[in-house]
């Protein structure tokens, strides 16, 4: 145990899994509660297409990532988030990102390790600027959603009462869809962009089950995945085998736990 | 009767379209303040579109003009999505309309303000229940604690009791009468239901071809 710490990559690992898992949480209980899921599911493939289109021009692929998720956001929070949450404009995004993502990628010429390194990431290959990157994402987060905390909560968790009772709500919308990009482009370098999907939804879908409020959602989501990445990180170092394959597993029982909790619990 | 003073919402010659469809032409009333203002109306008259026309162009032209402020009125639409396994606490639902404040937190004061709303809407034993797994009236009583808690002066009721059984429904009106009286609020309430319109109506505003008529329900007896 020890010995797994005394690595400067596991203790970087393990420090950008603390402050992913304060992501998670935040951002995570809105997602779900908003429904956004599949949009976020599509968000990850839209930054692996905007990382292929920063390889190509040769800049810092985050860049890439950060224009295209933040574009798509503020597209899909101006014209409605009705649209993005219909199946078949899901899989029209997703097909068409993914495409978009290939070509630039063979256009840019480089080698295809670098497609599978944005898809699945590689948190025990990260830097001390990567962390340094992510507490300031972290921080940023914080503050704004306190910011507009009232106003989230309540277009996230009653969307129609919202839309007719409070104002500013595309504006909060958008708010909350450019946050949302700027974690999925800044973590998808870390976890991975297949991941950080199942980050930001399984354990806040798990959270929901047990708990029945904000505050105490957010803070069991925060622990859901922080058990997740922290086990899947010990487990990894010692069997060796990929890290992203333990955290998906536990994440997976954790939300199965869950499920039969609440069918337990309704009888 | 009721004077200048008592006015909360006038409307003048509104017409009423969707999508270019005329549905209401020159529809003029006022609604004072403490009475209960039944919207009636055959399916498809026009009666929801009617009150979203009000709400886009509420003070903004002379066609519907109140002395109130539009944070000081509250909708209460028929239909909301929530699911069975919706987590939120019905406190916490009805605390989701707060929204004066920035704080992330809800101030003792404005906690204490809930709990009143949870008692006038009868719904003490339900405040640590998911919203999820309540009735169909619960729910309906928890909406309109939620409109409560910002302190309204004009509710607006779309078809709340359309889905409710028999006591259910007499229940849900039960409370809005208490709120007008405790209150002074003023509602106005889409129905289909006359019995409703007879025993809680202060006014039946009916809408028919195109027009709609106001008058008081106790004189058209």
């Amino acid at each position: 145990m020890l010995e797994m710490l005394s690595y400067p990559f596991m203790q970087y690992a393990f420090v950008a899994s603390f402050f992913i898992s304060i992501l998670c949480g935040l951002m995570g209980v809105f997602v779900v509660a908003r429904k956004t899921a599949f949009f976020t599911h599509t968000l990850s493939e839209i930054s692996f297409s905007g990382a292929s289109f920063g390889v190509f021009l040769g800049t810092n692929p985050i860049l890439g990532m950060l224009l295209f998720t933040v574009l798509s956001s503020l597209m899909i929070g101006t014209v409605g988030s009705r649209v993005s949450r219909r199946e078949s404009s899901i899989s029209v995004f997703s097909v068409f990102f993914i495409g978009l993502g290939i070509l630039f990628l063979s256009l840019a010429d480089t080698q295809s390790s670098y497609a599978t390194n944005i898809l699945f990431g590689s948190i025990v290959g990260i830097s001390y600027s990567n962390v340094q990157t992510l507490v300031g994402l972290s921080i940023a987060i914080i503050v704004i959603t306190t910011l507009i905390y009232r106003k989230l909560k309540y277009n996230s968790f009653d969307n129609v009462g919202a839309s007719f009772n409070s104002r500013a709500n595309t504006l909060v919308s958008v708010i909350f869809l450019i946050l949302l990009a700027c974690t999925v482009s800044v973590t998808a370098q870390i976890v991975g962009s297949l991941l950080i999907f199942a980050l930001l939804t399984i354990p806040a879908s798990s959270a929901r089950y047990f708990v029945h409020s904000i505050w105490s959602m957010t803070i069991l989501t925060f622990v859901f995945s922080l058990i997740g990445t922290w086990f899947g990180l010990y487990l990894s170092f010692i069997t060796n085998l990929p890290v992203s394959f333990f955290i998906a597993t536990i994440e997976t029982i954790i939300y199965i736990i869950a499920v039969i909790y609440d069918k337990v619990t309704r009888i | 009767m009721s004077t200048e003073s008592n006015l909360i919402l006038s409307v003048r010659d509104l017409d009423v379209s969707v999508k270019n469809r005329k549905l209401i032409s020159d529809l003029s009333f006022d609604i004072f303040a403490k009475t209960l203002t039944c919207v009636t109306g055959e399916n498809g008259v026009g009666k929801t579109t009617l009150i979203k026309t009000i709400l886009k162009q509420f003070n903004k032209n002379e066609h519907v003009q109140s002395k109130i402020k539009r944070s000081d009125m509250q909708y209460i639409p028929q239909l909301r999505n929530i699911d069975d396994d919706y987590p939120l606490t019905v406190f916490d639902f009805i605390g989701l309309g707060l929204q004066h404040s920035i704080l992330p937190w809800l101030s003792k004061k404005e906690k204490q303000s809930v709990q009143k709303v949870i008692e006038m809407t009868k719904l003490q034993d339900l405040a640590n229940t998911p919203l999820g797994s309540c009735s169909g009236g619960e729910q309906q009583r928890v909406y309109l604690a939620q409109a409560l808690v910002s302190q309204p002066k004009l509710l607006i009721l779309d078809e709340s009791t359309a889905s409710l059984d028999k006591e259910a429904k007499f229940m849900l009106l039960d409370v809005v009468k208490s709120v007008i009286a405790e209150t002074g609020a003023s509602v106005l309430f889409i129905t289909h239901d006359p019995v409703l319109v007879q025993q809680y109506g202060d006014y039946d505003l009916n809408i028919a071809n195109q027009a709609g008529t106001i008058k008081p329900v106790k004189e058209a007896q």
